[in-house]
């Protein structure tokens, strides 16, 4: 054989010469260990030697190659790799730590083979054995760095987890005269705060006020708005004259606050029980209207819709009244019911309205738990966008009485 | 003829030795949760923390397949996990074979009972364990989710033996290194075969002895066969040794 191109330099040839087979044995860049069928040492170049520290008389026909190892690799030796070589003839990039003659611990990866006799019995087993110190390290660093971002992860959860609460109320109130369910459920895994957000609060005269709406975006700028949207809401509703007045001062706020780019869409309405019913007063601010179900189970849209609050553009809303008969249910709902997804299909106006229809004469909270079991169920558990629905029930006349 | 595998590996452990009982017996192999071809949704983490839910599938098993007169065959951990069937089933089993038995892998200062590994042997066994599944969920993960793209990965998973879910690998290590199942040994009045290796440093000879001793009925037989796998290093005496064992108690 020559050189790649023509003449062999003077170089080439004195590296042709240097590398006989059997220095190439003794001094190639890996270890190499023959072991008999037990694991007995038969053989060890001068690599491996030189990398542990122990002579040739102290291993060849002296010490089992597991003997060798660190006591827990020795454990991953007899029940893995020895059943594994046996079986396959190859064990590859086995990690293990090599006890030295001076105690200290060599990280090395094994790649084995087993040399069977003409009849096919294990007769020899090689290994080639790399010195594995600073991969082993990086690989530690990788493992304890993966830790740390899982415990990183579990901590968001906790605190979004956490966050989320204090943006719905810790408990929905019992109100005479009326019936009253939510749910929520948070998209993903829950690591992310959403931006959807309801509360249930009593007003001065008897009344009740609820506000539900989605604030645009998720995480923490989204949750600043959530809150300044809640709280606003429970402070214009004491003195407000209309609903549309709420939402109004909601969309001051939001322009005032330091973050102009936040803007939410939410529905704001009073309750009050009355002899026929509960009586309404309602404005939606770019949000889905409300659905009317009745106990037969038709279903309709209440109310008129108005703008987006927090944008710059003048601010059309309007307010309107209804009563809910005896019987009667609201619900509201933010858009993660209506764009739940599987695949390319939406969940839609269509399902949500069945799904009403269906469960029409149930009590508040079953209507607000099928439906959000049902957004849930039609994307397989994996939600993309928070859900949150609120159900507002005129009690039947022969349970109020 | 019931066949179970130890720690670390499946039922392609038995490949040289359960096909030789075929004439004779009906032969069970199975696969405990999270090895080989089980059924990854099995595995439940309160169960399985303990041998007693292996054992506890075991019974289901025998029960499942009506299954009377079981010789069961147990090599490594599996050995107790059938001590721990048979106690708690004893009507359906004929005879134990324990293939390498410890009831207790940790030593015992208290009791002076050698067990051969210190809690920081087992800690060595989980970062070994660690260390060698660091490539295995990066690159094993996705033939087990079916990766159309790179399909030669399925190919090479199927062709491995011994694979294993790395978590449940790390708490089945767990729950067979940190068991103490000295007491079971009593509960078992089944007839038993003991087969110990020489030089098998998971099972040390003394484990043996002991294994021998505290059970009721037992009969203990040393091989020429050398480390903690007869079964594949020497499947021709594992054999003989069961078979004779099998004849004698008929």
């Amino acid at each position: 054989m020559a050189a790649p191109d023509g003449e062999p330099t003077r170089g080439y040839i004195r590296a042709l010469i240097a590398d006989d087979p059997h220095e190439l044995y003794e001094t190639a860049p890996c270890g190499y260990l023959s072991l008999d069928p037990s694991g007995l040492i038969v053989k060890a170049n001068r690599t491996f030697l030189r990398w542990t520290g122990y002579t040739a008389g102290e291993l060849v026909e002296r010490r089992r190659f597991q003997t060798l190892l660190a006591v827990g690799d020795r454990i991953f030796f007899e029940t893995h790799f020895a059943p594994s070589l046996a079986m396959q003839g190859t064990v590859r990039e086995i990690a293990a730590e090599i006890v030295c003659a001076d105690g200290q611990r060599l990280p090395v990866l094994l790649n084995a083979v087993r040399k069977d006799d003409e009849l096919g019995d294990h007769m020899r087993t090689r290994i080639a054995v790399f010195d594995a110190r600073e991969r082993r390290a990086y690989e530690r660093e990788l493992l304890s760095e993966r830790q740390r971002a899982e415990e990183a992860a579990e901590r968001a959860r906790a605190l979004a987890a956490t966050l989320q609460r204090t943006l719905l109320p810790a408990t929905i109130p019992a109100i005479e005269g009326m019936d009253l369910g939510t749910a929520y459920r948070p998209a993903g895994d829950g690591s992310v705060v959403g931006g959807d957000f309801y509360d249930v609060f009593e007003l001065n005269d008897g009344a009740w006020g609820i506000v539900l709406g989605d604030v645009c975006g998720k995480g923490a700028a989204a949750a600043t708005i959530t809150a300044l949207a809640r709280h606003t809401a429970r402070a214009y509703a004491v003195r407000a004259s209309s609903a549309s007045e709420v939402l109004r001062g909601l969309h001051d706020a939001i322009v005032r606050s330091d973050d102009t780019d936040g803007f939410c869409t939410a529905l704001y309405l009073t309750a009050r029980a009355g002899g026929e019913g509960v009586q309404l007063r309602l404005s939606a601010g770019g949000h889905h209207l409300p659905l009317r179900v009745t106990p037969s189970g038709s279903v309709s849209e209440v109310g008129r819709t108005g703008n987006l609050l927090g944008m710059l553009e003048p601010l059309r809303l309007h307010d309107d009244e209804a009563t809910l008969a005896p019987g009667e249910s609201l619900v509201l709902y933010t858009d993660g019911v209506l764009e739940a997804q599987r695949g390319d299909e939406l969940f839609g106006a269509e399902r949500l309205h069945a799904i009403c229809s269906v469960h029409a004469s149930s009590g508040a909270q079953a209507i607000a738990d099928a439906l959000v079991g049902e957004v849930v169920g039609f994307q397989r558990g994996d939600a993309r966008d928070d859900i949150a629905v609120v159900v507002l029930q005129a009690p039947p006349l022969d349970v109020s009485r | 003829m019931v066949f179970a595998h130890g720690f670390g590996c499946d039922q392609n452990m038995w490949r040289h030795v359960a096909p030789r009982f075929a004439d004779r017996y009906r032969v069970v192999l199975f696969d405990h949760v999270g090895a080989g071809g089980a059924d990854r949704s099995a595995y439940d983490p309160d169960r399985h923390s303990s041998l007693a839910g292996y054992a506890a599938d075991v019974i289901e098993l025998v029960r499942a397949l009506d299954l009377h007169d079981v010789v069961f065959v147990g090599h490594s951990v599996s050995a107790m996990i059938g001590v721990l069937a048979a106690a708690d089933a004893p009507e359906r089993f004929a005879h134990l074979v324990l293939v390498g038995p410890s009831p207790r892998y940790l030593d015992d200062p208290d009791t002076g009972y050698v067990g051969g590994f210190t809690p920081d042997d087992i800690d060595g066994l989980l970062d070994s364990l660690a260390s060698n599944y660091l490539g295995w969920s990066a690159a094993m993960a996705p033939a087990i989710v079916g990766n159309a793209e790179r399909p030669e990965l399925g190919a090479e998973l199927t062709e491995s033996f011994c694979r294993a879910d790395p978590e449940i690998q790390r708490r089945f290590a767990e729950a067979t290194f940190r068991a103490d199942n000295r007491a079971d040994l009593a509960r078992v009045a089944t007839p038993c075969l003991v087969l110990q290796c020489r030089d098998d440093i998971i099972a040390p000879d003394a484990v043996g002895e002991y294994v021998h001793e505290h059970l009721a009925d037992s009969v203990l037989v040393r091989m020429a066969a050398t480390g903690h796998c007869p079964n594949l290093s020497a499947p021709d005496e594992t054999t003989e040794a069961i078979d004779a064992y099998l004849r004698s108690s008929m």
